[in-house]
C-alpha cells in the first residue's frame, strides 16, 4: 500500500513538472495584494503570448513552452521565494515585475547562471553587462525615463528650458529615487530648477506635497509612483487644476488603472512608454483566433489592450525572440539557460522584425550586446484620452541624451563591481 | 502678512481636514474596542471590503463573477443595472450587517472568555480572509466610486482668501463634506449610546460582561449591533477615501493612518478619535511644511507615529482614554 502511495506521488510530481525539453518561461506574478491591479494585466499579457505561439506555432522551434505561474504578492520574500521553487523546473529566465525583488535576485540568478529580464524597472546600471552578465534591461530603463522625458518638455518648449521648474513627485523608496540624479544632471546641462517632492508609501494621502506643488508653481511635474499613488496624485492634481498636459508620468504610472478614477479631470495626463498602445496590430487577430475565442485567455480575459497587458505581451515577445536568437545561434531548440543569455546577448530587434511578429511600430529597434544589456534607451509619450477612454502616442520614439545617462551607468556599475568584487568582463 | 504664514495657515486648514478622514478610519476600531475590548486589526478591510460592495452593487457587478465563469464557462459579468446611490448605500448596509452577524456567529462566538491577544489574532485572519474573500467576490482591479460628492478646489474659499491675503487657499470640496458627515455622525453615536436603550445596553457590555448579561442584555445583540456600526463606519470611510483614490485594495492600508489616532485620542472615546485625528492630521501636515523640506520631506508617516508615542509618555491612555487601574 505505502509503496502504491509513493508511486502515485511519484507520477504526480512528474506529471505536474514540465518535460525536460520545454521551454520553460515562470512568471513571478501578482495577482493578489495592494498592487494586483498593476500585476494582473502583466501577467495575462505575458502568459497570452506563450500559449500563442503553443497554439499557433507549436511553441518555439518545436518545443512546447510551459509557464509556471507563482503568486509573489509583489512581497520581496515571496518573490524569492517563488524564484528558489521554479528555478530548479529548467527555467530560462525571469522577469520580475517589481524593483525589489529584482534587486534580490541579481546575485542569486549570477550564482545559479541564469538570465533576468528587467525591462524598465530594476537596477539601471544592469545595462552594464561586462559587470553584470546575467542581467539585461532592455529597450529602456529608469535613466532613459528621466531623459526621455526632459526631452520632450525641451520640445514643448522650443528647446530652451533654462529657468523653468520641474518637480519630481515620486514615491520614496529606490524605486522612485532613481531618477534623482538623472534630473540633477540635466538640470545643470539645461538650467531648469529642479525641486523634489517625495511620497511615502502607500501614498494615500499627498495633501502635503500637492499644496507644495500649487505654491510652488512648477512649470512641470515628472512623476515616479506605483500602485495608489498615482491614482491619487492625479485625482490632487486635478483639484489643484495643475494643467495635465505638464504631467508626466514614468510607465509604472502610464495605465488605465492611472487615470479612470479621475474621470474627465485627467484628459491630457501623459506618460512615458517604451512600446505601443491599444489593440490594433495582427497579433491581436491571431490572439482572438489561438487564444481568446477558445477560452485559453489567462485570468479574466478582460485586460486585453490595456497599457499594461500590452506590456506582459513585449516582455513576452523580447524573450520568445532571444530563444529563437539562442536557438539559432546553438542549432538546438533546447536550449539551456547559458544559451538563453547568449540569444539575449545577441539580440537584435528591428522594425521588420516586429512586424513579421504582427506588431509593426509596437517597439523600438534596439540592439544588444555584451557591453549593452540595456538597448539604446528609446521611449516615447503617450496621453490620455478621457473621452475616448484610451491612451495615445503623441511622440515617436526618442532617444535618451546619451551623454547623460552612459557616464552614470558606467559609474554606478563599476561601483557596484569594486563592491562585490566582480572583474568587468566581455568575451 | 508673511506668505509663509498665509500658506501655514492654508497647511492648518488642509491638516484639520484630513485629521477627519484620519478620524474617520479610527472611530470603527473605537466602537469595537470600546463595546466587545477587541482591537479589530480588519477595520481596514471591512471599509475597503465595503467600498468594493458599495461599487458592485451601484454598477450591477455579479458577484463572483471570475469564479462562476472559469467553473461554468459562462461570460456574465454585469446584472445590466446602475443603482441609484442611496439605495445602494442602503443595500451594502445590509451586507455589513450580514457581515456582522457572521463575524460573531462564525468566529467570536468560540473565543468568548478568550485572552484579548488571541481575539486581536483572530482579526489579523479575518483581514486576511475578507481581502482574498473580497478580491474573488469583486476583483481586483481599480474601481471609480461616484456618488455623487463634490470634488475640487472650493471656490469660495479660494476667492475669499484671495481676497483678504492676495492668495487663494486650497480646500478641497470633498474634505467639507467629509467633515460635515464625520460631525454628524459622532453627534448621532454620542446621542445613540447616551440615550437609547441599545446605545445604553452597549455601554453597560463595555463596563462589565458578565454584569450586562446577569441583568437580561443580550451579549451576541449587542455585539452584532456594534460590528454593524463599525461595518457603517467603515463605508463612511470607504467612501471617502474611495472617492479620492478608487476603490483598491491599498485602501486596507488606511487603517495604517488610524493607528496613531487611536493612540494620541484613546481606545474608548468617540471624541477622541475626532480629536486625535485633527491633532495628527495638523501636527503632521504642520511638521511636513515647516521642517519636512529641511530634511527630505515624507516625514508625514513617521511623524504622526512620533507625535502619538509622545502623548503615550505623558497619558498612556491617550488623551481620552479610561485610566486602567489594576491592583494588585
Amino acid at each position: 500500500m505505502k509503496m502504491k502511495l509513493i508511486a502515485t506521488a511519484l507520477a504526480a510530481a512528474v506529471t505536474a513538472a514540465p518535460a525536460m525539453a520545454d521551454l520553460v518561461f515562470p512568471s513571478l506574478s501578482y495577482r493578489t495584494g495592494p498592487y494586483a491591479a498593476g500585476g494582473i494585466p502583466f501577467a495575462d499579457g505575458y502568459a497570452d503570448y506563450f500559449t500563442l505561439l503553443n497554439e499557433r506555432d507549436g511553441g518555439i522551434g518545436g518545443e512546447k513552452i510551459q509557464m509556471p505561474e507563482c503568486e509573489t504578492a509583489y512581497n520581496t520574500e515571496k518573490g524569492v521565494e517563488c524564484y528558489e521553487s521554479t528555478k530548479g523546473m529548467g527555467s530560462l529566465v525571469y522577469q520580475p515585475l517589481s524593483t525589489g525583488i529584482t534587486y534580490q535576485l541579481i546575485p542569486k540568478v549570477t550564482a545559479d547562471g541564469i538570465p533576468m529580464l528587467t525591462s524598465g524597472l530594476g537596477r539601471t546600471s544592469a545595462k552594464n553587462g561586462a559587470v553584470f552578465p546575467w542581467v539585461f534591461n532592455f529597450p529602456a530603463n529608469y535613466w532613459d525615463g528621466a531623459s526621455v522625458a526632459v526631452k520632450h518638455i525641451l520640445d514643448q518648449e522650443g528647446g530652451d528650458i533654462s529657468g523653468k521648474k520641474i518637480a519630481l513627485v515620486y514615491h520614496n523608496s529606490a524605486y522612485g529615487k532613481e531618477p534623482i540624479r538623472t534630473l540633477e544632471e540635466l538640470s545643470k546641462k539645461h538650467g531648469y530648477e529642479l525641486s523634489l517632492i517625495p511620497v511615502d508609501h502607500p501614498g494615500q494621502e499627498q495633501k502635503s506635497q500637492w499644496l507644495q506643488i500649487r505654491r510652488d508653481r512648477p512649470d512641470y511635474v515628472i512623476m515616479y509612483g506605483w500602485g495608489v499613488m498615482n491614482q491619487v496624485a492625479i485625482q490632487e492634481a486635478v483639484n489643484i487644476r495643475f494643467p495635465m498636459d505638464k504631467f508626466i508620468g514614468i510607465w509604472w504610472s502610464g495605465s488605465e488603472n492611472d487615470v479612470k478614477p479621475a474621470g474627465d479631470g485627467a484628459n491630457g495626463y501623459k506618460a512615458l512608454t517604451f512600446h505601443n498602445l491599444g489593440s490594433d496590430y495582427p497579433l491581436y487577430d491571431d490572439l482572438k483566433a489561438h487564444v481568446f475565442d477558445k477560452g485559453l485567455a489567462a485570468g479574466a480575459g478582460d485586460q486585453h489592450g490595456t497599457a499594461i497587458y500590452n506590456r506582459g505581451l513585449y516582455a513576452a515577445m523580447l524573450v520568445a525572440e532571444a530563444a529563437k536568437t539562442a536557438q539559432e545561434i546553438h542549432g538546438t531548440s533546447q536550449i539551456t539557460p547559458a544559451m538563453m543569455r547568449d540569444g539575449m546577448e545577441a539580440l537584435e530587434m528591428t522594425e521588420e522584425k516586429m512586424t513579421a511578429l504582427g506588431l509593426p511600430k509596437f517597439g523600438p529597434e534596439f540592439t544588444v550586446s555584451c557591453e549593452n544589456h540595456g538597448g539604446n534607451g528609446f521611449a516615447a509619450i503617450g496621453q490620455w484620452d478621457a473621452s475616448a477612454g484610451e491612451w495615445k502616442l503623441i511622440t515617436d520614439y526618442m532617444q535618451s541624451d546619451q551623454d547623460i545617462v552612459q557616464p552614470l551607468i558606467e559609474a554606478d556599475s563599476m561601483a557596484y563591481a569594486d563592491e562585490a568584487g566582480i572583474t568587468p568582463a566581455c568575451n | 502678512m508673511p506668505d509663509q504664514l498665509i500658506y501655514a495657515m492654508e497647511v492648518f486648514l488642509n491638516g484639520l481636514m484630513a485629521g477627519v478622514l484620519y478620524a474617520l478610519v479610527a472611530l470603527g476600531f473605537v466602537l469595537i474596542y470600546k463595546a466587545s475590548g477587541i482591537f479589530n486589526y480588519a477595520q481596514g478591510v471591512m471599509a475597503l471590503f465595503a467600498a468594493l460592495t458599495l461599487v458592485g452593487i451601484m454598477e450591477g457587478q455579479v458577484p463572483f463573477s471570475h469564479l462562476i465563469n472559469a467553473m461554468f464557462g459562462t461570460e456574465i459579468h454585469h446584472f445590466g443595472w446602475h443603482l441609484p446611490a442611496l439605495v445602494s448605500i442602503l443595500l451594502t448596509m445590509a451586507v455589513m450587517v450580514l457581515l456582522a452577524w457572521a463575524v460573531n456567529k462564525l468566529i467570536f462566538n468560540h473565543l468568548v472568555n478568550q485572552e484579548p491577544i488571541i481575539l486581536f489574532m483572530a482579526t489579523i485572519g479575518l483581514a486576511y480572509f475578507m481581502e482574498g474573500f473580497g478580491d474573488i467576490m469583486w476583483g481586483a482591479d481599480i474601481k471609480k466610486l461616484d456618488v455623487g460628492l463634490p470634488q475640487g478646489i472650493n471656490t469660495a474659499i479660494d476667492e475669499t482668501t484671495y481676497g483678504w491675503f492676495g492668495y487663494g487657499f486650497f480646500i478641497d470640496n470633498l474634505d467639507i463634506v467629509a467633515t460635515v458627515i464625520a460631525a454628524i455622525l459622532v453627534i448621532a453615536l454620542v446621542i445613540f449610546s447616551q440615550y437609547t436603550k441599545q446605545g445604553r445596553a452597549m455601554r453597560a457590555v463595555a463596563d462589565d460582561h458578565q454584569a450586562a448579561l446577569s441583568v437580561g442584555i443580550s451579549l451576541n445583540f449587542i455585539w452584532v449591533m456594534v460590528w454593524s456600526l463599525a461595518g457603517f463606519v467603515a463605508l463612511v470611510a470607504g467612501i471617502m477615501w474611495g472617492t479620492k483614490s478608487g476603490v483598491q485594495f491599498s485602501l486596507s492600508l488606511i487603517a495604517l493612518k488610524a493607528l496613531p489616532v487611536l493612540m494620541l485620542g484613546g481606545f474608548t472615546s468617540i471624541p477622541g478619535a475626532i480629536v486625535g485625528g485633527l491633532l495628527i492630521g495638523v501636527g503632521e501636515k504642520l511638521f511636513e511644511f515647516s521642517v519636512g523640506p529641511l530634511i527630505g520631506g515624507a516625514t508625514e508617516n513617521w511623524f504622526a507615529y512620533v507625535l502619538a508615542l509622545l502623548f503615550l509618555v505623558f497619558r498612556p491612555q491617550g488623551l481620552f482614554g479610561e485610566k486602567i487601574i489594576e491592583r494588585v
